[in-house]
């Protein structure tokens, strides 16, 4: 598998919570990225902070690498039990680097003498400088992200980190190790290396985000940790709730009062949410909502993967209302479409959703920087409210739904909003003829929101053979998959869903029935995507290609679905 | 000059003779006090008889869940620190539904007054024990009397060292006023519980009940003393002190926070671009 993809390497870190494998690995990464490759990361990690089985996977190359990888190129052990868990899945020209004190006899195994090369705290370091000089990094760029990752101020450190470094390249360089090395790239273009919430994160702040509120929850408190970093210099606020509940009301009151405010979590989280997503619907109110998915029912796998809360997402909040919900399957994805889902809860004033993913939240890829000017700003204050009416009517009944927001206190105007069915004024009230008239004037909102909805991405052969269809985290991999398979012979396209709700049937039924047969990939165990394209196109979706065991989608495993 | 008209006269849905007039009368004369406008006012509210209250005036409101005024009030507040934000709701609605975050808003010292109608009932649901009602009390719902001990608010809160923690009764019009005022003008947070009547549904906590309990705290009183606080916050039964139970000078969350004014603050686009540099 990994000759046809080229120049492709999968290195695995292994280890026990609390060895430090993913400062080694996220120093390593960045290493890679700045040394021109693309990378792609897997962190499968136990719901513990010491002991256990982690593993950090880079998948690297010098051309786009989009997707995780199986078998394992390099696979570095920092203790036994990574080599147990992990021989079966080392390529056949494959490489194991471990401590030499470790009972290990496996063939093709580098064994690293620690202990000589540096004092007991400098083992990862000379882990990171084995694994660099293996791949041919360049010393001095390995040397740099080093001193850069422990940060200015402590001299000694950074002198005693360079020396472990020196000392594990000097000694790697004189092993002879049957090992293809990468081929250095001349030129290294500037890259960022971002995970799927730092993207988020930075999303956000771009669009013009002013307040989040969280509760800490895997896999999306790294959103918190990235704006909360940044808070004191951008001026936001970033407040740890003492419930979900509490999260979402807090961000409806700071929307309310004219912050563009977002909320993050995972599904036990989002579940607490769910009434106060039915509140922004009626008090038509911004806020976006960031659920990163990971294995359920209740509390599940909490540091695994998993795409099963679309449709949870989807029906989430009682009574009708429209949403909108996104599903990057990208960094560059990540960033954009944060964006545009402030923008969509601030045009359309209600709840909008980013459905991610343990996978993509954790997935260090290597990003070109990117274009920061020309961006719309969501900046709700701009309008004065001028010229409008007294009593202002918050609610007001227009043709496309969309009444024109003022906010509190900064206007002669009041403003009113109720959780009660409400007249224009948002005053509570029982009067049914008004009843009606708002379920129609909130639902007329739902036919902008179709109208700018980014319609599924449609690559590769027309008229194929195999379609495969998949949507958010999994993009990678089925696209992946896909170039294997034409790189074989077959007409084969792939369409994927960045945004999954609304599901327009225009976008999708040609190329569906114009396919021989479709394929739904899925990271879940009963095809939702699959099940909501029929709902909404009468298109059944017969044949899936669905993984639930807590890991994410890659390119063998769909593989393996159609080579047996 | 703001009157009281500025703040307006409209018809409720409460039951004649309810303490709920009361405590809408106290609140419009604490705003006409404090020659606040209606429209730098924000009322928060949640669900219940007393979370109607603020649909009977003139100011900002956002009645929002039930039991969820707080947070709501928090974020508002942290957005735009220009508003005067003022909780309110029933003894259901804040101590039961929204008890947890009750204790986290006395913990943040959120700037907000938070007005608790406290009638030991729930109302709009007709009849049920609420947090506050006493043991053995028979209802509908408890027909063999409340088993679990009433929850004491202003204990917990002077326990909490809440910023400003006042009882009030619906029968002392313009004492319960001053009350609001003061709690409005403490920088911080601020309970005022209202012990009302509820003529439909509480037949033993009743207009003559409180009026025969309730009894001012002398002017000698001293609520910067915690200790002497605590021991009033317990007092309950023949006698029901009421007036400012405690006060410390703890300095607001936004204060501490000093993010200022959130609404209308610019995005700085070179600021993000020194972020976006350090992920290389």
């Amino acid at each position: 598998m990994n000759s046809e993809i080229n120049k492709i390497i999968n290195i695995l870190i292994g280890g026990e919570a609390g060895q430090g494998l993913v400062t080694v690995g996220q120093i390593l990464a960045k290493g890679l990225v700045r040394s021109g490759y693309s990378i792609c990361v897997t962190q499968d990690y136990q719901s513990r902070i010491r002991g256990g089985h982690n593993t950090f996977a880079i998948r690297v190359g010098a051309d786009a690498v989009r997707a995780p990888q199986e078998s394992i190129d390099l696979l570095v052990a920092l203790d036994a039990d990574t080599v147990r868990f992990h021989r079966d899945d080392l390529a056949p020209h494959g490489l194991i680097v471990i401590d030499e004190a470790l009972d290990i006899t496996d063939d093709g195994t580098l064994k690293v003498p620690f202990r000589t090369l540096a004092s007991d705290q400098h083992t990862n370091i000379v882990a990171l400088g084995v694994i660099a000089a293996l791949l041919n990094l360049d010393e001095k760029v390995v040397a740099q992200t080093v001193a850069d990752f422990f940060g200015k101020g402590h001299r000694e450190a950074t002198e005693a980190n360079g020396r472990a470094l020196g000392e594990s390249y000097r000694w790697a360089g004189g092993q002879a190790v049957a090992f293809e090395r990468l081929a250095p790239i001349a030129h290294p273009p500037q890259q960022l290396m971002m995970n799927g919430n730092e993207a988020i994160a930075l999303g956000a702040v771009t669009a013009g985000l002013k307040f989040y509120a969280f509760y800490p929850m895997t896999p999306s408190t790294s959103i918190a940790l990235a704006l909360a970093g940044w808070a004191k210099e951008m001026g936001l606020i970033v407040e740890q709730a003492e419930d979900e509940i509490a999260a979402i009301n807090m961000a409806l009151g700071a929307s309310f009062a004219g912050a563009p405010s977002m909320v993050g979590t995972s599904g036990g989280g989002f579940a607490l949410m769910v009434e106060g997503v039915s509140l922004a619907a009626m008090i038509e109110t911004p806020v976006v909502i960031v659920v990163a998915q990971r294995p359920a029912p209740a509390t599940g796998l909490p540091t695994r993967t998993a795409q099963t809360d679309l449709e949870f997402v989807l029906h989430a909040g009682h009574g009708e209302f429209p949403r909108a919900i996104f599903s990057p399957g990208s960094i560059e994805q990540c960033f954009e479409l944060t964006q545009k889902a402030l923008q969509v809860a601030d045009r359309y004033q209600g709840p909008v959703f980013i459905l991610t993913d343990q996978f993509l939240a954790d997935s260090y890829r290597a990003v070109a920087p990117f274009r920061l000017d020309n961006r719309p700003l969501v900046e709700p204050w701009s309008h004065e409210g001028v010229g409008f009416p007294t009593p202002y009517h918050r609610s007001a009944i227009t043709d496309d739904g969309i009444s024109p927001r003022l906010l509190p206190g900064l206007t002669e105007h009041l403003v009113v909003v109720d959780s009660d069915e409400h007249t224009e004024d948002g005053h509570i009230t029982e009067d049914l003829v008004v009843r009606t008239k708002m379920v129609q004037k909130r639902l007329k909102k739902g036919e902008g929101i179709r109208a700018e909805v980014i319609p599924p991405e449609l690559q590769g052969a027309e008229k194929p053979d195999l379609l495969l269809v998949t949507w958010g985290s999994s993009k990678g991999a089925v696209e992946e998959a896909a170039a294997t398979m034409r790189s074989r012979g077959m007409r084969i396209a792939t369409l994927h869903f960045p945004q999954v709700w609304p599901l327009v049937p225009k976008y999708v039924i040609d190329p569906l029935h114009e396919a021989k047969q479709v394929v739904a990939v899925e990271g879940n165990a009963t095809g939702q995507l699959a099940r909501l394209i029929r709902r909404e196109t009468g298109f059944h979706i017969e044949r899936h290609v669905l993984r639930y065991d807590g890991l994410p989608i890659t390119p063998e495993f769909i593989l393996r679905e159609f080579n047996p | 000059m703001v009157t009281i008209e500025d703040y307006g006269t409209y018809e409720t849905a409460w039951c004649p003779g309810c303490g709920n007039f009361s405590i809408l009368k106290a609140v419009k004369q604490a705003l006409v006090a404090t020659q606040l406008k209606p429209n730098q006012c924000l009322f928060v509210s949640g669900i219940g008889q007393a979370a109607k209250a603020p649909h009977y005036l003139n100011a900002n409101v956002f009645n929002g869940l039930h039991g969820r005024s707080l947070p709501v009030a928090t974020g508002a507040k942290l957005a735009n620190p220009d508003l005067v934000v003022i909780v309110e709701s029933g003894d259901g609605c804040h101590y039961g539904e929204g008890g947890n975050h009750f204790l986290a808003a006395i913990r943040r010292n959120i700037d907000v007054t938070m007005l608790v109608h406290n009638n030991q009932i729930y109302g709009l649901t007709k009849g049920q024990a609420s947090p506050t009602t006493d043991e053995a009390i028979i209802t509908k719902t408890q027909p063999e009397g409340v088993l679990s001990a009433p929850f004491n608010p202003i204990a917990v809160a002077v326990a909490m060292q809440a910023g400003f923690v006042a009882r009030g009764f619906s029968g002392m019009i313009d004492h319960l006023s001053d009350l609001i005022q003061q709690g409005m003008a403490h920088q911080g947070f601020a309970l005022i519980d209202v012990l009302q009547n509820c003529v439909s549904f509480n037949k033993v906590n009743t207009f003559a009940w409180y009026k025969k309990r309730c009894y001012p705290l002398p002017p000698e009183y001293d609520p910067t003393d915690w200790g002497t606080a605590m021991t009033t916050a317990t007092e309950w039964g023949a006698k029901i002190p009421v007036g400012i139970i405690y006060r410390n000078a703890r300095p607001p969350f936004g204060q501490r926070l000093n993010r200022g004014r959130l609404v209308g603050q610019k995005t700085d686009r070179s600021e993000i671009g020194r972020i976006m540099d350090r992920f290389q």
